[in-house]
């Protein structure tokens, strides 16, 4: 009781907390249980989120890693624009809300039990069970490449060290070198992103390498923004070209297969073999592996959810945001993960405390930066029509085709705002 | 036929209901409005940040806005009366209720002023400028919003010079005699008039 009065005080601010005088709080009896399984940025805002809505209600958080790496922006590291620090992140702000983090790894969960064992031994109970476990790839469905391989052939997909590999890879390819990336086909983190990547790469190239590219062997035969990336990239980089620092293939065709390590090859589904000097191969994605164990995911690989609360369909009690889950049309975005996430914290609130779940707007954002002083950015908005299961986006868009140079510079500080407000808004 | 989505909302409900819900914590109904404007509000603060206060560099802070200056600006993104990146993609999704609901829920946040850089010696020269040309209607020093106009002391530079250039060019259309202010310095100051000004707004901190 005590515990939960002072958590009180610290989410109100000294001075509402003046106002509840000498009211005795009334607690329910024993402390609501929810443990919230990975510590990105869906876990992370549905952590602080129910603390917010009810500090009644006890938020355990098991992530394993100490530092969070973000995503987005990682592609801005690649081009030496940002430092790999500016997208590290810890928990201290989750902490200072009394939000117990415990940094280990959950191995299994028993629904019927409502119970978590993690990696380190531990055994957890809950009332409610979030899990925001981001995704993993499928690494069988490119010959010769696994986890350790991906230490020389970086996919940086999750970003950290990741990123850093792919970056120093960058800085010691001679003048003239080839990097190739491999976009997957079917759904994935960011559609948007391998494109981001290659025109932040090619800004690189463009400064400090003109002599070399970027090639993009795409399984997908079209992407997201396809026709302002293609403007920007015959803007700045020659695009259509002779010279263009980025060529794009797209179809089946051109879908990996193969990668040859010792000649540093692709071998794609028609048998075409390109040589690169950086290989950047972004596997097949699915649900982060803890959700497959717990028996979370369909076989589509990702995790089917009731859209109003996020419990998901296969096993109650436990509840699927991010990445992982299946929110079409939504897109698998950090602003996505955030926006289930409080949906999401609003529903496990109510339904813990007996009450409806109210109805929820879901926003995701997602800014593509080129060069300097030139960003696009799509937005969405979506909600769930009555008396279904499905979202709708019922509004948004992407920068128009004819936007200003003005109105591109705007919107690449926009998109540094977006990025300090989003974080900030996950991890405190 | 429009679809019939979940959007409905009762924002006296809502503002009766955070009072009761954080001092009882468990008054049930309250309780539930409360996450509703969570929940509308939740998108706003992926870009404008927790509460409505934006760490910046550029995206606006809109906590303690007066609450017509944020429902007129919204509905104005939503006509496209006024210009923007990508507000006017965004709004169309809230009807005039909603908007309302969240005009009501960020103004009654507190504005954090922006930390930001300014030349001291500009400010002080702006903040004359202010008295003469401002004041009038952005009073305390651009720090009251009693007027129904933005906020200007403490507000992210990025974001007011646009906001300024969007009136300059015709864009974005001011009140007639907001706009003969803005002319007025124009004609007198040039540039460095409004580039005191911003100094001067960048300095208040509080
Ligand atoms: C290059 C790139 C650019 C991007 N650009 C954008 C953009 O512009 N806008 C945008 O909104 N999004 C963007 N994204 C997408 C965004 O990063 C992801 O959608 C977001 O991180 C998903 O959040 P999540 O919480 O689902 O997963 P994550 O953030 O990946 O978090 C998952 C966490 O779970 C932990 N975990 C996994 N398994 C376990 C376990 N068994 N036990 C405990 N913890 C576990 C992991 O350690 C990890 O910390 C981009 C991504 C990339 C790669
Ligand atoms: C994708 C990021 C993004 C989202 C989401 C977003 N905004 Fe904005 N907002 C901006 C930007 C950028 C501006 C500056 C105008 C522009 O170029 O769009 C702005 C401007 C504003 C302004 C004008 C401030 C002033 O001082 O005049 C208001 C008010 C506002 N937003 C409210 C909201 C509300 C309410 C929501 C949620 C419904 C919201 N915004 C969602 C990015 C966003
Ligand atoms: C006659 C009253 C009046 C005067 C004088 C006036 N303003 Fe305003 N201002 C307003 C009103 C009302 C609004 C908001 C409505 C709108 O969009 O026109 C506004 C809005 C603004 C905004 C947009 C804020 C935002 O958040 O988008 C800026 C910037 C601004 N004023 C700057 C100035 C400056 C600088 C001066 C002095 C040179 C000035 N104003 C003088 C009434 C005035």
């Amino acid at each position: 009781m005590t515990i939960t009065r002072r958590r009180f005080i610290k989410t109100l601010g000294a001075a509402s907390a003046l106002s509840l005088g000498g009211t005795p709080f009334l607690a329910l009896g024993a402390n609501r249980q929810i443990v919230i399984i990975g510590g990105g940025i869906g876990g992370t805002t549905a952590a602080r989120q129910i603390r917010l809505i009810d500090p009644t209600i006890d938020v355990t958080l098991i992530e394993p890693k100490q530092h969070y790496y973000t995503c987005f922006m990682s592609n801005e590291v690649l081009c030496g624009k940002r430092k790999l620090s500016s997208i590290r992140f810890d928990y201290t702000g989750l902490k200072a809300l009394d939000i117990n983090v415990i940094h280990d790894k959950a191995t299994h969960i028993t629904p019927n039990r409502q119970k978590i064992t993690t990696k380190g031994g531990k055994t957890l109970s809950y009332d409610r069970c979030i899990i925001a476990p981001g995704i993993d790839f499928k690494w069988e469905s490119i010959d010769g490449f696994d986890e350790k391989t991906a230490r020389i052939f970086p996919h940086a997909w999750q970003a950290g060290q990741q990123t850093e590999i792919l970056q120093k890879q960058l800085g010691s390819m001679p003048n003239g070198g080839t990097v190739i990336i491999t976009p997957p086909s079917g759904p994935m983190r960011a559609p948007h992103a391998p494109y981001e990547r290659a025109s932040q790469i090619a800004h690189y190239l463009k400064q400090h390498k003109s002599r070399s590219k970027v090639l993009i062997f795409d399984a997908k035969i079209a992407f997201p923004q396809q026709a302002l990336f293609f403007q920007a990239w015959e803007k700045l980089f020659g695009y259509g070209t002779h010279s263009s620092l980025i060529e794009w293939y797209g179809g089946p065709d051109y879908a990996l297969i193969r990668l040859d390590t010792a000649s540093h090859t692709i071998i794609t589904v028609a048998g075409d073999r390109h040589t690169g000097d950086i290989l950047n191969i972004i596997p097949a994605q699915q649900a982060g592996h803890i959700a497959a164990t717990a028996g979370l995911t369909d076989t589509s690989g990702w995790c089917p959810v009731d859209l109003h609360t996020f419990e998901s369909t296969q096993h109650k009690g436990i509840h699927i945001i991010g990445d992982a889950c299946i929110a079409n049309p939504m897109q698998k975005l950090g602003s996505a993960a955030n926006s289930q996430a409080k949906a999401c914290a609003a529903a496990v609130t109510s339904l813990l405390n007996g009450r409806a779940p109210g109805p929820a707007v879901f926003t995701d954002v997602a800014y593509s930066t080129m060069g300097e002083a030139y960003t696009f950015s799509t937005v969405g908005t979506y909600r769930l029509a009555k008396g279904s299961n499905s979202l709708t986006r019922v509004a948004g868009g992407s920068t128009p085709s004819d936007a200003s140079a003005t109105h591109l510079k705007r919107e690449a500080a926009y998109a540094e705002s977006w990025f300090n407000n989003l974080t900030k808004d996950t991890f405190g | 036929m429009k679809p019939d989505y979940h959007q409905y909302w009762q924002p006296t409900v809502f503002i009766i209901g955070l009072i009761f819900s954080t001092l009882s914590g468990n008054s049930s109904a309250a309780t539930s409005d409360n996450s509703n404007i969570r929940l509308l509000a939740g998108g706003c603060n992926i870009c404008h940040g927790p509460d409505g206060i934006s760490s910046g560099p550029a995206i606006p802070s809109i906590a303690g806005l007066s609450g017509e200056y944020l429902r007129s600006t919204l509905e104005g993104f939503k006509s496209g009366e006024i210009p923007s990146t990508s507000m006017g993609r965004i709004v169309k999704a809230y009807n005039s209720d909603e908007l309302q609901a969240l005009a009501a829920h960020y103004s009654g946040r507190p504005f954090i002023n922006a930390r930001q850089p300014y030349n001291p010696k500009q400010a002080k020269r702006g903040e004359k400028l202010h008295e003469q040309y401002c004041e009038k209607c952005h009073a305390r020093g651009g720090q009251s919003v009693d007027d129904d106009a933005g906020r200007l002391a403490g507000q992210w530079r990025p974001y007011l010079i646009w906001a300024l250039k969007d009136f300059r060019s015709g864009q974005r259309i001011a009140g007639k005699k907001m706009q003969q202010r803005l002319d007025k310095l124009y004609i007198r100051k040039g540039k460095a008039g409004f580039s005191a000004l911003l100094h001067y707004y960048a300095s208040q901190k509080q």
